[in-house]
């Protein structure tokens, strides 16, 4: 017997910690396109509830949109299901080229490679242009897809405290003898919302001759005046010499993920970056949709300037019924609750009451800083979130929380 | 001997704790069970004491419970010969 009772032991116990240490993590089942709106079953096999979707990574609400799924339909019906190849074989078609092309000129870049993901990006192109001689310097909060990629590649690894720029300096100077220096960050930071400080990341970058990769996944198509992304916001458009981003989340939703940048580093990709070398070609399905996204938001801003308002009216709503929430310009806002009991339970309360958000806890987030995070969507209209908002306001009365200080809900909940 | 140990405490200090930071850190403070380093900032700890000591760490002897204490670390550099 291949998986004997001993080995079922095993994995019955590592189970079993992961649920005793309050990780465990169950799929709830939605029954609807995703929107603002939409159906959900949870637990399994339970009546299905209504809910407004206040987690999804659907900024733009382009994950529904008609338009786009007419495109993917057109897609299907002329260019099929399937290619049952990787690119570089025979699962290149005039529309993946398209895509690149429409990514480059978008993104402001010389160059775009497609992934089958954003993860499957950052886990190939670090290997493909770095060697030991080089060194990649991280940001401390980059998103675990990025970790994962570093620790593929043989460069050296080192890191800097989140968002700080004299120690990033010092690290560039320590660093001085390699070959090559990257500077490697999240555009948008997934858990807090907040943004890189790209400008002043560049100029270290010019004075310490460094290159600088940004994970554009939580920016990309509403991040900037023109949607482009952190860079556009900073104004250094043209500067950054690798972006990746997905296909996942505001562009589109569906799958997918690209790097795009210096044409060099775009090459060697090509040639040696594995997730893309040895998993098979984004389906023409998904391509067609993406291409039209790529169409409507460069047509207009309408979407991604809704986004925002949207941003204003939630952020300003919760901070002044008294939740401390964690400031920035995103659409990714962390309402602070410190305590993961606390989290969890009005995230409960919330979906009693038609709000879907998720609580976060150590170890996704450091310890005592739990939280949940909500996430805004253009797809959202001002009744929504004035549901949500009264949602939010009667359980933090319920549980005594608002107008207080960190201090004050740590004396009262813990840590 | 307590030379290293402060120098690793200090570098410590100034490499996890944030300003404004009143966590107490000492010798014996768990610094990754703790929650002060993760496994993925655990890497420039590494990367200070090879290159302070001229000297290459192999992963398997940079664990997370290697690490896990200015004390802990003091037993890893004994091995290098360094005291």
């Amino acid at each position: 017997m291949s998986f004997s009772d001993s080995i079922r032991e095993i994995y019955k116990k590592d189970l079993e910690n992961i649920r005793r240490s309050g990780i465990y993590k169950d799929e709830r089942i939605i029954c609807s396109p995703q929107s603002s709106e939409i159906e959900v079953e949870f637990p399994y096999g339970s009546e299905q509830k209504k809910v407004i979707n206040m987690c999804a990574n659907n900024y733009l609400g382009l994950s529904s949109h008609p338009e786009v799924i007419e495109a993917a339909r057109n897609g299907l019906d002329h260019r099929g299901y399937g290619m049952s190849s990787v690119r570089f074989i025979c699962g290149t078609q005039d529309i993946h080229k398209q895509l690149e092309d429409r990514l480059t000129e978008f993104l402001g870049t010389e160059d775009t490679i497609l992934f089958p993901s954003c993860m499957d990006a950052n886990a190939g192109v670090f290997e493909a242009v770095l060697t030991p001689e080089d060194v990649m310097i991280a940001d401390r909060l980059v998103h675990a897809s990025i970790v994962d990629g570093m620790r593929l590649c043989k460069a050296q690894t080192d890191n800097f405290k989140h968002s700080n720029m004299e120690h990033l300096e010092q690290k560039l100077q320590f660093h001085q003898k390699a070959r090559i220096r990257l500077i490697i960050t999240d555009g948008a930071f997934s858990m807090d919302g907040d943004l890189a400080k790209l400008d002043k990341i560049v100029e270290l970058a010019e004075k310490y001759d460094a290159m600088v990769f940004v994970d554009e996944s939580h920016s990309s198509g509403f991040i900037g005046k023109t949607g482009r992304g952190t860079h556009e916001h900073f104004g250094v458009l043209g500067k950054i010499d690798i972006i990746t981003t997905t296909l996942g989340k505001a562009l589109g939703g569906a799958s997918g993920g690209c790097v795009s940048g210096r044409k060099e580093i775009v090459e060697m990709c090509r040639q040696k970056a594995r997730p893309y070398l040895f998993s098979n070609t984004i389906p023409p399905v998904v391509v067609s949709g993406a291409n039209k996204v790529l169409e409507i938001i460069s047509r207009t801003t309408e979407r991604r300037d809704k986004l925002e308002k949207n941003t204003v009216f939630w952020r300003k709503g919760l901070t002044e019924a008294g939740f401390i929430i964690k400031e920035g310009e995103t659409p990714i806002v962390p309402v602070m609750l410190f305590n993961a009991k606390l989290s969890q339970d009005i995230a409960a309360m919330l979906y009693e009451d038609g709000i879907y958000a998720v609580g976060f806890f150590f170890p996704v987030v450091p310890k005592g800083q739990a939280r949940i995070r909500t996430q805004l969507s253009a797809a959202h209209e001002m009744h929504h979130l004035e549901k949500a908002l009264d949602a939010f306001i009667k359980a933090g009365k319920k549980f005594g929380i608002l107008h207080k200080t960190k201090q004050e809900i740590i004396e009262q909940y813990g840590l | 001997m307590s030379d290293t140990k402060d120098v690793i405490l200090e570098y410590v200090k100034n490499e996890y704790l944030e300003e404004g930071d009143d966590q107490e850190v000492t010798y014996t403070t768990p610094l990754i069970s703790g929650g002060i380093v993760d496994s993925f900032s655990m890497v420039s700890l590494k990367l200070f004491l090879e290159n302070k000591y001229d000297i290459k760490i192999p992963d398997d002897v940079a664990t997370p419970e290697a690490f896990d204490s200015v004390n802990n670390i003091v037993e890893v550099l004994k091995k290098f010969n360094i005291e």
